[in-house]
């Protein structure tokens, strides 16, 4: 029997509490703290940083333990918190080639300026259980490099770039002010620095169900993993009163440049073009299938006719970010009792007109 | 009338930074300018999700007040879930007194409804709108709706209106049928019923919309002309109910259906819940009060 | 009947795409009333033109004016808003595919409506008039009024398209292959239909095909196309019985023995 049209508050309020108790799960149980998370669960922080669009482990770690795991409703915690901050400046470009490597291949060239390094990736690894790690005494040393890597790393689509095989991309200049979708509301056509910033925090699992949905085919590109890039940089800003950079801390980022031929134009000959992928932390898949979809958005730029999903800037960047798309999908919780009312009335009223015309139609 | 504490301290007054707020009085100022337009604006995001109110909350939390008193609904009730939730957040946000009398809220945030008590000049009506765009259920594209806009080419809108007569004999919309404001754009008035529809024209209170997620505000400037769109041979109509509200008796309210029993029955009651109340308590009462108050649907929770 | 200035004045367009020659620095006029036929081989770059000549797409070179009223008006120099208002109430056009120029999911009469509602018309029982004369005319029985047209086959579709643009009135209506896709027995009829109505509205109208008979049949006028320039023109009747250009005998003679 329906009862509760009133009593929403004290209902609310005992929803609140049951949460947290669910959240904490069997006593007997140790808490799990945040620094676990944030040391152990890594990869996972990195994703919640980069959907949550706001690089700070602890923030993330501790979004994903009030969470319960839930990386959507996690990003949304450092969004709403994130959307408090004063804007404080622009940092200075980033440049990779001078990063702190962690890892760095290439899938074009066998070897390279500075080499393949591995580093951590479950790439190479076999996809059995290890048993051993439900126990708890897992240490491990890895083995230490013979030598140091090279301080600079060329980046493999500068060196494309010195012959001419690939595109141009002209910097913005030192002055100009970058585009900021978190300042500004996106207009369409949109551009390139509005739609990476669209793609670095839209949702991972919809970036890469439109970047494969290209390599079967519905995107006309068949990509070249021209460079993968995982390490720490140094993020610099220059405040306008003192007119020189400061280093305001280091990031853990992923940088992924894909090469994807381009048959040319009346203007243009025949190259290389590229896509750009670059998101926080370590992760390879979403920085790689940034970089698919963010060639696939170039597409009416390079002449192309945006026929597929993947190449439809509006598509893409309206349906990418999971924290208002999972707002949207889930306010059909919300009631509409009057707007059905309304559906109700008619559908009533036109099913009692039409059986009084047939009546009348049949003797 | 309830007095909350003094705001959060944790918190800038109306959560939103100071910036963020002012850029928000300027795309409204341009909205009320050009009344109807859907403006572009900086959608923040919220401590509530996307689609429950977000862009509602953002105009509330730009324009209100130590002055103000903010009644907040949801489908014409102010003790559904949402309402309770963002009364609570603005309450904690800017310690401003919270009402549900209608007539003595400098401020309504509402979603889906428009309060039975005529407004009066001063008030302003925030509206939560989820797809500002009257025309995307026809074209998807924003590129193409906003010129369809700019250059007032509303034949498609009208196609929607055609075909329901050709199909039906009547427009079939019930909510959301879209208005022409101040004889140049069409706007969409969110899903309020179109019972509702007339309540806009020519009101003496300020109406703005914000949508949160689509990033779009617009407004209706006091005394504004607001036409629901019909045919000349076709006038816009309201829907009507054959009975009074089961408990306070109104005949000009719009009706929720409630089922009060396992047996299926039901009853209709205003979906104002307030103004309900105060009727009730001027003495007027429905053909079904006291089997209501039998089912604990007037009271408060047990 | 030719009237004083012309309708359509195409002065030295030249259009490219995709690295190749659509059209190259084609001139010429078009009068009031006046039905001009396209011809050439697929690939000559007559539908580049015609887009063109339509107000989709601007040319690379040289300017297209329009005559309205005592005014010549340069259609790429107008902004787009008034560009769109006169592509609207001064000119249509017949595509191909009439998919291309219909709305599919909307009923028959509410594809003729929308022309009239685009226009301001705002009393339903006024254009359901004008609709229901409109199928009439373009032989469609009134009773499907309210089917979709995806029940239609392609020759009433495409007989839907055209009562479309027709019911707006416009003075010019471009024509992209309009008999293209459909049998044989179809295209006899929906020409018929065409020259009649032509006739009856007195219509400035562009007609691009590679069909000689539908230009023979329709068309007061020819221009030849080959590799983007005109390589002939002059009266139809002129053109097919005694071609003087190599190619355009080609493509007379290519009928004929087929």
């Amino acid at each position: 029997m329906y009862l509760a049209v009133k009593g929403g508050e004290a209902a609310i309020a005992a929803t609140h509490q049951l949460l947290a108790e669910t959240r904490r799960g069997d006593l007997t149980v140790p808490e799990v703290t945040v620094a676990q998370i944030k040391e152990q669960m890594a990869l996972l922080v990195a994703r919640v940083m980069n959907e949550g669009a706001l690089y700070d482990e602890d923030l993330a770690a501790l979004a994903l333990k009030q969470a319960q795991g839930d990386v959507i409703e996690a990003a949304f915690l450092l969004r709403a918190y994130r959307t408090t901050l004063p804007r404080l400046g622009s940092s200075e470009p980033l440049d990779t080639t001078v990063m702190a490597i962690r890892r760095r291949i290439s899938a074009t060239f066998k070897d390279l300026p500075g080499g393949q390094v591995l580093g951590s990736t479950y790439d190479y690894t076999h996809r059995l259980f290890d048993f051993a790690l439900t126990g708890s005494d897992n240490e491990t040393e890895a083995v230490a490099a013979p030598e140091a890597l090279d301080d600079v790393m060329p980046r493999v689509l500068d060196i494309l770039g010195d012959e001419g095989l690939i595109e141009r991309e002209a910097p913005l200049g030192r002055d100009a002010t970058p585009e900021d979708i978190t300042r500004d509301a996106t207009t369409f056509p949109a551009g390139r620095a509005a739609r990476l910033q669209s793609l670095s925090r839209g949702d991972e699992g919809f970036l890469l169900g439109l970047a494969y949905s290209v390599q079967r085919g519905y995107g006309h590109n068949h990509p070249f993993a021209g460079e993968i890039r995982v390490g720490e940089i140094r993020v610099c800003l220059t405040p306008e009163e003192l007119g020189f950079d400061i280093d305001i801390g280091d990031i853990t980022i992923t940088e992924c440049q894909m090469i994807t031929q381009f048959t040319g134009s009346k203007e243009v000959p025949p190259q290389f073009t590229r896509g750009y992928g670059l998101v926080f932390g370590h992760n390879e898949r979403k920085a790689m299938s940034m970089a698919v979809v963010d060639r696939a958005l170039k597409g009416t730029e390079l002449g192309e006719t945006p026929t597929y999903p993947a190449q439809q800037q509006e598509f893409v960047l309206y349906h990418c970010d999971n924290v208002e798309a999972a707002g949207f999908l889930e306010h059909l919780k919300l009631p509409h009792y009057v707007d059905f009312q309304g559906e109700l009335e008619l559908v009533r009223r036109m099913r009692t007109e039409q059986s009084a015309s047939t009546k009348v139609e049949t003797p | 009338m309830t007095q909350p504490p003094k705001h959060d301290p944790d918190y800038n007054y109306g959560y939103l930074d100071e910036a963020t707020k002012r850029m928000l009085r300027r795309s409204l100022l341009k909205a009320i300018a050009i009344p109807g337009y859907q403006v572009p604006f900086a959608s923040r995001e919220m401590p509530l999700a996307r689609g429950w109110g977000t862009g509602g909350i953002q105009i509330t939390a730009a324009i209100i007040g130590p002055d103000d008193t903010l009644k907040a609904i949801d489908q014409g009730a102010d003790d559904t879930t949402n309402a309770v939730s963002i009364r609570r957040f603005f309450a904690r946000v800017t310690g401003v007194a919270t009402t549900e009398e209608t007539t003595k809220a400098s401020l309504i945030q509402t979603r889906h409804r428009i309060p039975e008590e005529p407004l009066r000049d001063g008030q302003i009506l925030v509206y939560q709108v989820p797809l500002p765009e009257p025309l995307r259920k026809l074209i998807p594209s924003e590129s193409e709706t906003r010129k369809i806009h700019a250059w007032a080419e509303y034949g498609p809108i009208y196609v929607r209106l055609y075909e329901d007569i050709a199909q039906y004999g009547e427009v079939t919309s019930t909510y959301s049928h879209p208005i022409l404001v101040n004889d140049r754009y069409i706007a969409s008035p969110t899903p309020i019923p179109k019972f509702d529809n007339p309540k806009m024209h020519m009101s003496p209170a300020l109406q703005l919309f914000g949508a949160g997620r689509e990033k779009r505000l617009y407004a209706i400037p006091p005394y504004t002309k607001v036409k629901s769109l019909d045919f000349e041979d076709y006038p816009f109509t309201l829907q009507r109910w054959d009975e009074p509200c089961a408990l306070c008796g109104s005949t000009t309210s719009y009706l929720d259906e409630v089922i009060i029993n396992d047996a299926n029955e039901r009853m209709f009651v205003c979906s104002d819940t307030h103004y309900c109340e105060t009727r009730r308590g001027e003495g007027h009462e429905g053909p079904q009060l006291t089997k209501a108050q039998s089912v604990h649907l007037t009271g408060s929770a047990p | 009947m030719i009237e004083q200035a012309p309708l359509l004045r195409v002065q030295n367009v030249t259009r490219l795409y995709g690295g190749r020659v659509g059209c190259r620095d084609t001139s010429f006029n078009l009068w009031p009333g006046e039905v001009l036929g396209v011809v050439g081989e697929s690939g000559s770059g007559k539908t580049t033109l015609l887009r063109s000549l339509a107000g989709f797409e601007p040319p690379d070179e040289g300017t297209i004016h329009f005559r309205r009223g005592e005014k010549d008006h340069d259609i790429y120099a107008l902004d787009e808003a008034n560009r769109r208002a006169m592509m609207r109430t001064e000119w249509g056009m017949v595509h191909q595919n009439p998919r291309d120029g219909l709305r599919l999911d909307v009923s028959a009469g509410g594809n003729i409506g929308e022309s009239l509602m685009a226009r301001g018309d705002r009393h339903y029982g006024k254009m359901r008039a004008r609709v229901t004369d409109w199928l009439q005319r373009v032989e469609i029985d009134s009773s499907r009024i309210d089917d979709s047209p995806k029940s239609f086959s392609g020759g009433m579709q495409q007989r839907l398209q055209i009562a479309r643009v027709l019911v707006a009135e416009p003075r010019l209506v471009f024509m992209d292959e309009p008999t293209g896709g459909l049998d044989v027995s179809v295209q006899a009829r929906l020409l018929d239909l065409l020259r009649v109505l032509v006739r009856d509205l007195h219509l400035a109208a562009i007609i691009v095909t590679h069909d000689l008979a539908v230009a023979r049949l329709l068309t007061d006028r020819l221009i030849v196309m080959k590799d983007g320039h005109i390589i002939e023109e002059g009266l139809t009747d002129q053109i097919l019985d005694d071609p003087h250009h190599a190619y355009t005998q080609l493509l007379t003679s290519a009928v004929l023995s087929a």
